[in-house]
């Protein structure tokens, strides 16, 4: 039953992180685009969908709480204001789908609170992503870091690679969805993108020899982890070689697969603990009645269904956008 | 933790729901009536229908939209602000919190995309069961809510272990009785504030003698609708009522503003209740009808609030108030609905300005009924946040600052304020513009690759309008 919940919480996350990573990067290039036909149509290529992706994001708190309730309660009380600023971005850039048409002189304000909300929501996960690496400060199983433990130089590193790494494959996610000017710049900025990641991800390995984090025992101990970064390798050389051959439905699933595996690194060095060298995944879990009760009912049959709705709404929406007719 | 962080908590967590069912409650009960429009439109083929879906469906999409970002913030403020209980309630908490997302959210998430940019995409009888799925996702939702705030003010099927409530009997939990008066209340609740607000918006047509087809439409299915529903609604209460007095008597006393035993009891029916004096001012009250409304009686003995120890008590002057002005609220909208009918079958409603005056101002009634009915409820739980078990000053996150506390509140209350005026504004304007304008294509006329917005085609209606009209 553990193992079930631990495993359908990582791909939870994974897809969340697939997902609203797009969308979360498509709003960062949106504050980027220089018209307001490309802003239209980059907006097009996520509105029907964002809700769903962003729901995942609930998905995963649910199941965080539900079956692992220790270390939900701890993770969102340590990391209490940048689990608030990024619920709040995520509010501005949720809204904006809607507000954006309905307003007339003060539309930049929610092209505004679209592009703004999008970075706060991705740097907050990345900044949360960097602090559990790092380690936060515990006494007795308490947390005792104050307001501002997760706050350092690593976790501030992180929130930017994230902001970078989700813009990546919000800018494939473009050059798969759209054509025109649109698309053009996004394989423009690709490249960019998919060098400052590479920086970023040699960066954040440098760090972690230097610093001799914790978590890269786990590296020493089990080189069969190696396996993904290999993976990863292999995906970024296709990324390489279908951005030079301007192949527009490649790039998107190699980001993807980068992301996958940079998740399963992480997943995997984290094992046994659920946040490192605190609490394990045993000592979190909740009791077998709540577990149970999950897995025979959402676990079993619901679970299946959701990813079926994925496929309903994608495979709805599937196609080039196209370039929309202004209508304004 | 500082006695000061704990107030702040407790104001935000009142903030955010508060902010957070204005928009559930509009918009379970208006993917209800989109449904019955789209199935309507099917069947008969009249262009009203259709019209009218595309304009509320406009409207949905804002409050909808309004209504996932707030509710994302709840999911994740146990956590944040109550890790204690977080961590004590989270076996039985987090699983049907978990069981909403799963079955609700993702469904409503999902067919929410179709509904508003899908027409031209798919079949009509599959745009059909879009509309219906999202009105199921929005109902389950209510649903398994009430479950579980309903488990936090009457606690059943569980035992306490190594410091957690450990469940040991979820038949208990989702079959109690709470639930299944609490939820039907609810969900009725929400019913109401979709049939006010059609019923108020056919009439402030009617009023700038504008759409006449469509506000005539609206005002007679909004009102009708609210005339069968507000009888049950009160009956429904009243058992809502019993549930309390039974489970929950210190919040019975609190709502009645009893201050000491009596047998048989009086009712209160209106007083300033004083809390130093432990009296009330200025009462009327109506001798035994208390034992009437708590146990079916005339001579029954009702517990008063002195007999609780004062640190169990809750306040009373907010459940005292609150749960009155719900009541009124109810009433005067009962008054509404039944006359607005009978004119309406008789065809007098148009000529009579005055009731079409109420009925249109009519429409923040069942948004106060809800939000008090809410107030009692929470407010009358206090000193506990499980009910008997876990008291709110426990539940808390031990180590959270009144600083950092004072920080989120403020920075929720300026972005709510932020968003709502807008949200609101814009609600108002494509209520404002009306029907006129929408574009209703069937399927296949649009372009096939390309997602219809509604949102693009309002814009041009309001602003055509604006022009027109300003
Ligand atoms: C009776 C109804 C009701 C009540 C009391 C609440 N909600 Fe709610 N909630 C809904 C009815 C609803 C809904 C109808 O399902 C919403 C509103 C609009 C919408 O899009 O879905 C929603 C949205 C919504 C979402 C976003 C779903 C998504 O991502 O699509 C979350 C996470 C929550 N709620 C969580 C909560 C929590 C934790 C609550 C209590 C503390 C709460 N809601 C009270
Ligand atoms: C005679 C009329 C009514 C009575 C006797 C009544 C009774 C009650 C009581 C006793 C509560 C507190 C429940 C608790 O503590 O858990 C309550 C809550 C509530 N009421 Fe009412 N009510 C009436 C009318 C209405 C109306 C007309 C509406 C809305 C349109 C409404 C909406 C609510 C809501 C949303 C709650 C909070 C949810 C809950 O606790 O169930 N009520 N009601
Ligand atoms: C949507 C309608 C609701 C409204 C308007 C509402 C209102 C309130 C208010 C006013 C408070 C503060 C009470 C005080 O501290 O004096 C409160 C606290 C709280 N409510 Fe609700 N509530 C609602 C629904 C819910 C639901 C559905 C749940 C649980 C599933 C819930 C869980 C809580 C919790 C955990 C607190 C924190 C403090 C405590 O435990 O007492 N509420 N709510």
């Amino acid at each position: 039953m553990v193992m079930f919940w631990v495993a359908l919480l990582a791909i939870s996350i994974l897809i969340y992180l697939l997902l609203d990573g797009f969308d979360l990067g498509v709003g960062m290039l949106f504050g980027l685009a220089k018209n307001e036909k490309d802003r239209n149509e980059m907006l097009h290529t996520v509105a029907p969908v964002w809700d769903g992706n962003e729901t995942w994001l609930v998905v995963a708190g649910v199941i965080l709480w539900g079956a692992f309730p220790a270390a939900y309660s701890i993770l969102l009380s340590a990391f209490y204001i940048p689990v608030i600023v990024m619920l709040l971005g995520l509010i501005l850039r949720g809204v904006a789908f809607e507000f954006r048409n309905k307003a007339l002189a003060s539309r930049w304000v929610w092209d505004l609170s679209f592009s703004g909300g999008s970075l706060a929501a991705s740097f907050m996960q990345g900044v949360m992503v960097g602090g559990l690496v790092e380690g936060l400060q515990f006494t007795n199983g308490e947390y005792s870091g104050g307001a501002l433990g997760w706050l350092s130089g690593f976790s501030v590193l992180c929130g930017i690679g994230l902001c970078l790494g989700y813009t990546l494959l919000g800018a494939c996610w473009l050059v798969r969805k759209s054509e025109g000017s649109v698309r053009a710049t996004a394989r423009r900025q690709i490249p960019v993108l998919a060098i400052a990641v590479l920086v970023f991800l040699v960066v954040v390995f440098a760090h972690a020899l230097i610093e001799n984090l914790p978590i890269l025992q786990r590296w020493t101990e089990r080189p069969y982890l190696f396996v993904f970064p290999a993976i990863g390798a292999a995906a970024a050389l296709v990324l390489a070689t279908s951005i030079l051959r301007h192949d527009d439905y490649w790039p998107f699933h190699m980001v993807a697969t980068i992301f996958v595996t940079a998740f399963g690194t992480l997943a995997l060095s984290f094992w046994p603990y659920m946040i490192p060298s605190v609490i394990t995944i045993e000592e979190a879990a909740a009791p077998h009645s709540s577990l149970a009760f999950m897995f025979w009912g959402e676990g079993l049959f619901v679970f299946p269904l959701m990813l079926l709705y994925i496929v309903i709404g994608y495979r709805v929406f599937r196609g080039k956008v196209g370039p929309m007719t202004d209508h304004y | 933790m500082d006695a000061t962080a704990l107030l702040l908590s407790r104001l935000q967590f009142a903030f955010t729901i508060s902010f957070h069912i204005i928009f559930p409650s509009f918009t379970i009960g208006l993917a209800a009536w989109l449904t019955v429009l789209e199935a309507m439109h099917m069947r008969t083929g009249r262009q009203v229908y259709r019209t009218l879906f595309e304009f509320w469906l406009k409207i949905f999409g804002v409050a909808f939209g309004m209504g996932v970002v707030s509710g994302v913030v709840m999911g994740f403020q146990f956590g944040t602000n109550w890790s204690v209980l977080a961590k004590m309630s989270g076996p039985i908490q987090g699983p049907l919190l978990s069981y909403e997302t799963f079955t609700a959210f993702m469904l409503e998430a999902s067919f929410f995309g179709i509904l508003i940019f899908g027409r031209s995409r798919v079949p009509p009888w599959f745009y059909l069961f879009s509309t219906a799925m999202v009105a199921l996702g929005t109902t389950l939702s209510a649903f398994w809510i009430m479950t579980n705030n309903s488990w936090m003010q009457a606690p059943v099927g569980y035992v306490l272990q190594n410091g957690q409530f450990v469940p040991d009997d979820w038949v208990a939990i989702l079959f109690n009785r709470v639930v299944w008066v609490r939820f039907p209340h609810m969900l009725i609740a929400s019913y109401l504030t979709g049939a006010f607000c059609v019923a108020a918006t056919g009439a402030w047509f009617l009023l700038r003698r504008t759409y006449h087809a469509e506000a005539r439409v609206m005002l007679r299915m909004g009102l009708s609708l609210a005339a069968v529903l507000i009888p049950v609604q009160l009956f429904i209460g009243h058992l809502v009522g019993d549930y309390v007095h039974d489970y929950q008597p210190a919040k019975f006393a609190a709502i009645e503003a009893r201050w000491h035993d009596e047998q048989p009891a009086a009712e209160v029916l209106i007083a300033i209740p004083d809390p130093s004096t432990e009296s009330n001012k200025y009462a009327i009250s109506i001798p035994v009808l208390g034992s009437i409304i708590g146990s079916m009686s005339l001579t029954s003995k009702e517990v008063g609030l002195t007999s609780f120890p004062p640190q169990d008590r809750p306040p009373v002057i907010i459940p005292f108030f609150t749960f009155r002005i719900m009541v009124g609220c109810g009433l005067v909208m009962l008054g509404l609905a039944w006359l607005g009918t009978y004119l309406s079958f008789k065809h007098r409603i148009e000529r009579n300005r005055l009731l079409l005056w109420g009925i249109f101002l009519s429409f923040p009634l069942p948004w106060i009924a809800i939000l008090t009915g809410w107030y009692t409820a929470e407010v009358g739980r206090q000193p506990w946040s499980v009910y008997g078990v876990l008291r709110t000053a426990d539940a808390v996150t031990p180590f959270l600052t009144a600083s950092a506390a004072m920080t989120t509140l403020i920075l929720f209350v300026l972005v709510y304020a932020f968003i709502f005026s807008f949200g609101t504004y814009y609600i108002y304007r494509l209520l404002r513009a009306g029907p006129a304008g929408i574009p209703t294509t069937e399927p296949g006329e649009a372009a096939p690759n390309r997602p219809m917005s509604m949102a693009d085609q309002s814009s041009v209606a309001a602003r055509s309008y604006i022009s027109a009209g300003e």
